[in-house]
């Protein structure tokens, strides 16, 4: 018999509340939180009222004012803190992005829910184990791949075939869209989602790449590339704007081309 | 103290830090059959190589005439005279060898019609020795320190090298003989603690700018790799020039690259003046970064400063046109968007200069290797220790780094570290045993953090930090209010003393690491005031109102500063490399510097 009831442990519970008192523009942030530290125990969601009064625009600068003035145990990743490298990547309100770049006051009215990405193990709080969705990037060997002999300055590009990089190249690898994508949640263990497909890509598009035969060979596999049903939440939910599966999409078709 | 176990890993060489330094070095080294482990903080990609934007500069010559020799006297130039010319002749010649490099390596550059890689102008770039504008700097649009970042970071992957990521390097190990044997470092997502042995370690920690309330740099940008340095008792050097690039985001400060001037951006005031003509006649928006910083600070100053406040200036690029904007600059006319609310192709960024790179760092000489002061020796080696990258002070960028040179100095000593390891390391030589007392120093100090009890949070012991940095140590710095800031800066350090960690776990605490990150920032934050207080001239980005001059004949040297565990700093200084490499280019004698 299959087993309906969540795994023990597994139901989210009311956490905390911390008030903000005399607030003059309160708002408040609910936040999923967990510490493997007491394995025993479930994950809760603690709900911290913010004064958005002296407070960056960003939900990261909101989740850094309640790490720095509230509770300095709560745990995410950042960095650049323009949207850049990835790190503070999570379910805000319900759609994965980057804390950094999602502005607050774009979010409906309110309290604004923080989970961390869909999906994966996670570590502590704010932070899950990406292990394997970097270790699925490397197994698609994402280097410049040649045979001949390279020239004494640079391989020559033309810029319509540079130009086939663009809505490529910029991937951040903040994995916002293999987390969205339900296929992705079920058979991620060998799907390889749309991250690591785009970035796949983008190599096989790349005219200084001289392996694109044994590029599409890797990817022939009913899992690995074929997992992607066209749902498209990757497109929708990428915070730089880019379009997964059209790189999906793209692969699919020099896959049926080169049977002919 | 608590007793922890320690897992030891050996390996030939271990590099800290995975940013473009960090990773060009690793697989260099893994290149040249060296076992190479590279620790970071952070995964690679997020390291914060990854936010720069305008270009790398190499006088390849692809969209009109150019010579190394034009850069080398730039970078000289730029740095005001405080610049290693041994070490810039080096760096401007490797770099053409270097960005094909990168260009085989998959770099996806921007192209000219000719499919070579493309080139636009920046700040102090010329031809014939300030006569003419070079178009030097290589560009991926403007992501260009993305593209580079992820490319070397596929190279590592293509290479054997091993990756101990998220782990944070807490302290360096020494044997009694001065020698650098490993580090020390704490796995963030476990907490153990795990002892790094190696014939040689090889510094790629970044900058510290995050010690300013105002930065372009990451959160992450704490100066790790000096902070090590100067608890080992080694000196930083000329930490008092710290650069402010003109166009930072006002109120966010996110950076908004030179390329955008490059590509014919402009600046303006209140009263819709391209004040920069006054600044600098012939290169006007396309000076170097200190004098167009210090140029908008006296706009701002004298009452022409735009916005409510009149506290910013304006960068204009609307005339560009959309076309050139979407295809030239399109990651900047994001930022606009998302932090400033304009849409650059009708309305100015409003911009405000804003701390972004330290040309100060650890003193090494061209290959990379750690010196010191050490009797009659001014350039004596520290054996086993390199550095590399912004960490580092070779010194390239002297007084002032021009644009585009950074992510030059990063590919090009990355790769001069793993020639001189591969020269002076056996692979797989036996390691001596470390002495018995080797790790009990860094021991302590990490258990006692661990624990730390006392009344002050990390993040208000930091914003006090940040804030006197921000109000004196700034653009322009007087006598008075430089004093002023070594009493409040000693004060921030010393309460240091009562913080307090509130995470008890091992498990990624982030508030113990913070802390840790706070204890590398305050001392480099003592150097740097302390530093710019004890120099009386202005050189490069080091402008005193009370010494407006430069002045050679005291200060043509670099500032060698420690700091030692009570925060008490001492100086002592090296001379400038006047003498180059080989006879191929000829030493720039020291002149006024106009542009």
């Amino acid at each position: 018999m299959a087993e309906f009831s969540l795994p023990k442990n597994s139901r989210v519970r009311q956490g905390r509340h911390f008030p903000a008192l005399d607030a003059k523009k309160p708002r408040t942030f609910r936040v999923y939180r967990w510490n493997p530290d007491d394995a025993q125990s479930n994950p809760r969601i603690d709900s911290y009222e913010v004064d958005l009064t002296g407070c960056g625009p960003m939900v990261l600068d909101a989740l850094l004012k309640i790490k720095n003035e509230i509770d300095p145990t709560l745990t995410l990743r950042r960095s650049c803190r323009e949207g850049i490298c990835g790190s503070c990547a999570m379910n805000i309100d319900g759609t994965n992005t980057l804390a950094c770049i999602c502005a607050i006051d774009k979010i409906a009215t309110g309290d604004v829910k923080i989970y961390p990405l869909p999906h994966m193990p996670v570590v502590k709080d704010l932070v899950p184990d990406l292990t394997h969705f970097y270790a699925q990037f490397a197994s698609i060997k994402p280097w410049l791949r040649t045979q001949s002999t390279a020239p004494d300055t640079e391989r020559l590009q033309s810029p319509e075939d540079r130009k086939k990089l663009d809505g490529l190249y910029e991937c951040i690898l903040c994995a916002c869209c293999s987390t969205s994508c339900p296929s992705y949640w079920w058979n991620g263990d060998r799907y390889l989602g749309p991250a690591i497909l785009l970035q796949a890509y983008r190599w096989i598009v790349d005219s200084r790449d001289e392996d694109t035969g044994a590029r599409l060979d890797d990817l022939e596999d009913p899992f690995k590339l074929y997992r992607c049903h066209t749902i498209m939440n990757c497109a929708r939910t990428c915070p730089k704007g880019l379009n997964p599966a059209r790189a999906i999409a793209e692969i699919k078709k020099l896959m049926m081309a080169r049977r002919f | 103290m608590e007793s922890y176990k320690i897992e030891q890993h050996k390996f030939d060489v271990i590099v800290v830090g995975a940013g473009g330094a960090g990773l060009r070095a690793t697989f260099g080294l893994a290149e040249k059959g060296l076992k190479v482990a590279c620790v970071t903080k952070v995964f690679p990609t997020r390291s914060h190589t990854v936010a720069a934007q305008g270009g790398i500069a190499a006088a390849l010559g692809n969209m009109g005439e150019d010579d190394w020799r034009f850069h080398f006297y730039d970078t000289v130039k730029g740095g005001d005279w405080l610049g290693d010319q041994d070490a810039i002749e080096y760096m401007c010649r490797e770099a053409i060898p270097s960005i094909y490099e990168l260009d085989h390596y998959g770099v996806p550059f921007s192209r000219t019609g000719e499919g070579r890689i493309y080139q636009r102008p920046f700040g102090g770039m010329t031809t014939h020795y300030g006569k003419g504008t070079a178009q030097r700097t290589c560009a991926a649009a403007d992501r260009t320190g993305h593209a580079m970042l992820h490319t070397l970071y596929q190279q590592a992957l293509a290479h054997d090298a091993s990756f101990f990521v998220e782990y944070f390097a807490i302290d360096l190990i020494f044997d009694d003989e001065g020698s650098c044997r490993g580090v020390l470092a704490l796995d963030m997502s476990e907490g153990g603690l795990h002892l790094f042995r190696a014939q040689a370690v090889v510094l790629a920690t970044g900058g510290y700018g995050r010690a300013y309330f105002s930065a372009t740099s990451a959160h992450t940008c704490t100066g790790d790799g000096g902070g090590m340095v100067l608890r080992a008792g080694l000196a930083l050097q000329d930490l008092e020039f710290v650069q402010f690039h003109p166009t930072g985001i006002y109120g966010a400060g996110c950076l908004i690259t030179e390329g955008v001037r490059g590509e014919g951006g402009y600046l303006t005031n209140a009263d819709g003046e391209r004040f920069m003509e006054r600044y600098a006649p012939s290169a006007k928006d396309l000076a170097s970064r200190d004098v167009v910083s210090r140029a908008i600070t006296i706009e701002i100053r004298e009452g022409r400063g735009v916005g409510e406040h009149k506290d910013h200036a304006f960068l204009n690029l609307m005339h560009l046109g959309p076309e050139v904007i979407h295809e030239r600059l399109p990651g900047i006319a994001e930022s606009a968007r998302i932090f400033a609310g304009v849409d650059v192709t009708r309305e100015p960024i409003p911009i405000l200069p804003t701390v972004h790179y330290n040309m100060g760092g650890i003193p090494t000489n061209y290959h990379g290797e750690v010196v010191q002061k050490k009797g009659n020796d001014v350039d004596a080696v520290v054996p086993g220790l390199f550095a590399i990258g912004e960490a580092a002070c070779v010194s390239v960028h002297g007084g002032n780094r021009l644009g585009s040179n950074s992510l030059l100095d990063l590919v090009v000593f990355g790769r001069a570290v793993a020639n001189r390891c591969a020269e002076l390391i056996k692979p797989g030589m036996t390691q001596r045993d470390l002495p018995s007392h080797a790790l009990d120093k860094a021991l302590e100090r990490f258990d006692g953090l661990r624990h730390a009890d006392g009344e002050l949070p990390t993040a208000k012991i930091r914003l006090d930090m940040q804030r006197i940095m921000q109000s004196d140590a700034a653009v322009f710095r007087t006598g008075g209010t430089l004093k002023e800031g070594c009493a409040r800066i000693d004060a921030a350090h010393a309460s240091f003393k009562d913080v307090h960690v509130s995470d008890r776990s091992l498990v990624w605490n982030s508030d113990l690491i913070e802390t840790l990150e706070l204890a590398n920032l305050l001392d480099q934050a003592v150097g740097t005031m302390y530093s710019a207080e004890q120099r009386t001239e202005s050189r490069g980005a080091h402008a005193r109102e009370d010494f407006p001059e430069r002045d050679d004949a005291l200060w043509m040297q670099h500032t060698l500063v420690k700091v030692d565990e009570q925060g008490t700093p001492s100086f002592d200084y090296r001379p400038v490399h006047m003498f180059t490499l080989t006879d191929e280019v000829e030493v720039v004698p020291p002149k006024k510097r106009v542009y």
